[in-house]
Parts: structure tokens; sequence; C-alpha cells
């Protein structure tokens, strides 16, 4: 039998049977292809139709093409019908039919906007290796920036690898680090590589599973709050990223930061590609001008 | 924009802001030359802007290639921020 991977994670995809994209104006696309995950969303006339949401391979032009397709299947729509198409997230040079290639940053603040409403101004976005920090305006561009990709702290890739460790699927993760009966303190380390080993150290001392998971939200939570003070939050406050799906982790930077992070309707992991397909829609419009 | 280039470990915070309003309206780009390490890069950015940044290959060790720049005592002023004259550079550490 299969060894299970706990770290595994939905792969999925989406559309809208609702919206008739045959009589549309525009059809543009956006696709974010990160260190972890990939994902792909096509917005016909601005709004959401279509998207998937799957693993990075080790190919980054393949794996464009693979979400890009999973987001089409089933809609009766090609690659051809799609007006505009942008790439984004750490492979975006390398989605081989994007009309333009744009940071993850500026992306991830415009598909915020969107996702969140205009009010938002400072989005934290838990990306598979590196986490940002971004304030943007009420139209959804950047004001300032930090981002953090020197180490997997923080991370997803870093809550994977943590899931592998203590044989719990990685969803069940935000929901079991409430069930302690006291809030631990964090692990101490920051590196993925020593808190894996403490972790580790925690569980042969005789700590249940629960509090070695609460340490560990507490720790990731507390090292991304140490990278927004950086740069200051101001209200209204999101996260983006797989890691915004971790109730565990989002409830520990909401209690730290003292504010509460907004709702999205949409999955959080998909914002980066909202806001590609976004950018492709204003540019299609700009080219259609001039 | 207020961009900041860097990281924070262990030891400290290690970031270089610029900020990119003043790379619009700047015709000099003095940070090319000014920098004896050659640290910046003039890119056109994702709202088509002309803006300095800090080329991707230092950004994980600036703290070490800014070392020669930074004596511990009696810190002359930084040849960047110098040469920045609209004073866009601001260094945390
Ligand atoms: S000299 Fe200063 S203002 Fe001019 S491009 Fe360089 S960083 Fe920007
Ligand atoms: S401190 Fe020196 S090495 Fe560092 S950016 Fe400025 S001029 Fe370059």
């Amino acid at each position: 039998m299969a060894e299970r991977e706990f770290w595994r994670w939905k792969e999925y995809n989406w559309h809208d049977e609702n919206i008739d994209w045959k009589g549309c104006d525009t059809i543009t696309a956006g696709v974010d292809v990160g260190s972890v995950s990939s994902q792909a969303v096509i917005m016909v006339d601005g709004k959401l139709y279509a998207f998937a949401s799957t693993r990075t391979g080790s190919d980054s032009p393949q794996s464009a093409q693979k979400v890009m397709d999973w987001a089409l299947e089933n809609t009766g729509m090609n690659l051809d019908d799609i007006h505009y198409k942008v790439g984004t997230g750490y492979g975006r040079v390398n989605v081989p039919f994007a009309d333009k290639a744009i940071t993850e940053i500026a992306c991830h603040a415009r598909g915020g906007n969107f996702m969140y409403g205009n009010t938002v101004r400072t989005i934290l976005d838990m990306g598979g290796q590196d986490c940002k920090a971004i304030h943007c305006d009420e139209r959804g561009k950047v004001t300032n920036f930090l981002m953090n990709d020197k180490c997997a702290a923080g991370t997803g890739r870093g809550m994977e690898v943590f899931a592998d460790l203590l044989a719990v699927p990685i969803e069940d993760i935000g929901e079991l680090s409430f069930d302690v009966e006291k809030e631990p303190p964090p692990v101490s380390s920051t590196c993925v590589v020593f808190a894996k080993s403490e972790a580790s150290g925690l569980l042969r001392k005789g700590w249940p599973k629960n509090k070695v998971i609460a340490a560990y939200c507490n720790a990731m939570a507390h090292r991304v709050v140490t990278l927004l003070e950086r740069i200051g939050v101001e209200k209204d406050f999101a996260i983006t990223g797989g890691i915004g799906k971790n109730i565990g982790v989002v409830k520990r930077i909401e209690d730290e930061l003292g504010i509460e992070a907004l709702k999205a309707d949409g999955d959080t992991q998909t914002a980066g590609a909202v806001g590609a397909a976004l950018f492709g829609k204003a540019l299609l419009e700009k080219s259609r001008k001039s | 924009m207020k961009a900041n280039y860097g990281y924070m470990d262990g030891s400290g915070e290690y970031y270089i802001t610029i900020d990119t309003d003043h790379c619009i309206e700047c015709a000099h780009h003095g940070c090319l030359d000014g920098c004896p390490k050659g640290m910046f890069e003039i890119i056109t950015d994702d709202y088509d802007d002309e803006v300095a940044q800090i080329k991707e290959e230092f950004r994980k060790k600036i703290k070490y290639d800014c070392a020669d720049c930074k004596p511990v005592k009696d810190r002359p002023p930084l040849p960047c921020q110098e040469a920045c004259t609209p004073g866009a550079i601001e260094h945390s550490w």
C-alpha cells in the first residue's frame, strides 16, 4: 500500500456554469506558478469564471500548461479563446503562452483588492516558500512591500514538512492546534530544519501532538508578525496564499496583531492568479484603445 | 512605492528600502555607478515606471555585501545614499 502523504492538500478545479463566456467582451487568464503550487484563473468581463489549483511539478512550463488546461476543463473554452494571459509567481517567465509576466507582489495586491474589497490596505501573502507583506491603495496598487524568501519558516512548505513529521493531514492542523488545555509557548526556532528537530524532541518528551502543533502554529504566526511589523499593519488586513486557509495560524496572527483579518469569499490561494487575470484585463483594454 | 530588499535572520534585520516614487523623476540614476558592488539596476516595474531595484543575486546576502561600506567605527556616508541625490535609499542597519 502506498504510504500516506499527510502534506498533500486538495487540488481541484471549478467553473461557474451560470456564465456564458461566448457572449463576453473580455476573457483573460492569470497563471500563478509558485514554487510549491500553481493556480490558473479565467475571468470573463472582470468576473471570476473558472480556476484550477494544483501542485507545481519539476518543470515550470509544464506545470503552467497543466494547470491552465485543468481550468479550461469542461468549459468548452480553448486557450485561443482567451484574449490576454498573464504569468505571475516564481515561475512567471516560464509560462509559455503568457502575453506578459507580472510580479506576484503586484498580482497579490490587485487580487486581494478584488477578493476582499477596496478597503484592504495590508496583505500578508503566505506562499509556498516565501512570505510577503504588502501595502496597497484603494485601487490595489502596491505602495510598500517586503518579502522574506531566505528561509521556509512561515511558509506552506514548512507546514507540509511539519504535517508529514506529525503524520497529521495538513487540512486538520489548524483545528487541532486549538485542542489544547493551555496555549504552549512557540517552538523557539524559526528555521524549519531546527523547528522540525525541536518538535521531534517535544514528541519524545511526551507532549501530545496537538500541543506540538499549537506550538508550531504559534511560532509561525510570531515569525510573520515580525515581518509585518517591519512595514506596519494598516487596516483592513487580509491574508492570501495557502496558509490563509490554516485557521490555527490565521487566528494566532490576528491575536498577536490585535486585528481581525478579512474573510475571503473564494480560495485565498488563488489571489495571485486573480490579480494576474485582472492585470490582463487592464492591459487588453489598453491595447484595444491604442 | 517603498520596495524593501533584504531579509531578517537571527542576528537582525537587513533591508535596503528604495522609495521608487523618487526614481520615476530621476534622470541621472546615480545609484548605478555609486554602489561599488553594482547592487542596483534600473527596471521597468509592473506599473510601467522606470525604477531602481536591488539585483536578485544580492538580496539574500546584503549584510555581507554592504559590510565594506559599513565599518563598525566612524562610519562614513554610504556611497549609494550619497549618489542618490533625490534621497530614495534607506538602510535598516
Ligand atoms: S539614484 Fe536614487 S532616485 Fe535615482 S534611480 Fe537610483 S535609487 Fe532611484
Ligand atoms: S552600502 Fe555600499 S555596497 Fe551597500 S548598497 Fe550602499 S554603496 Fe552598495
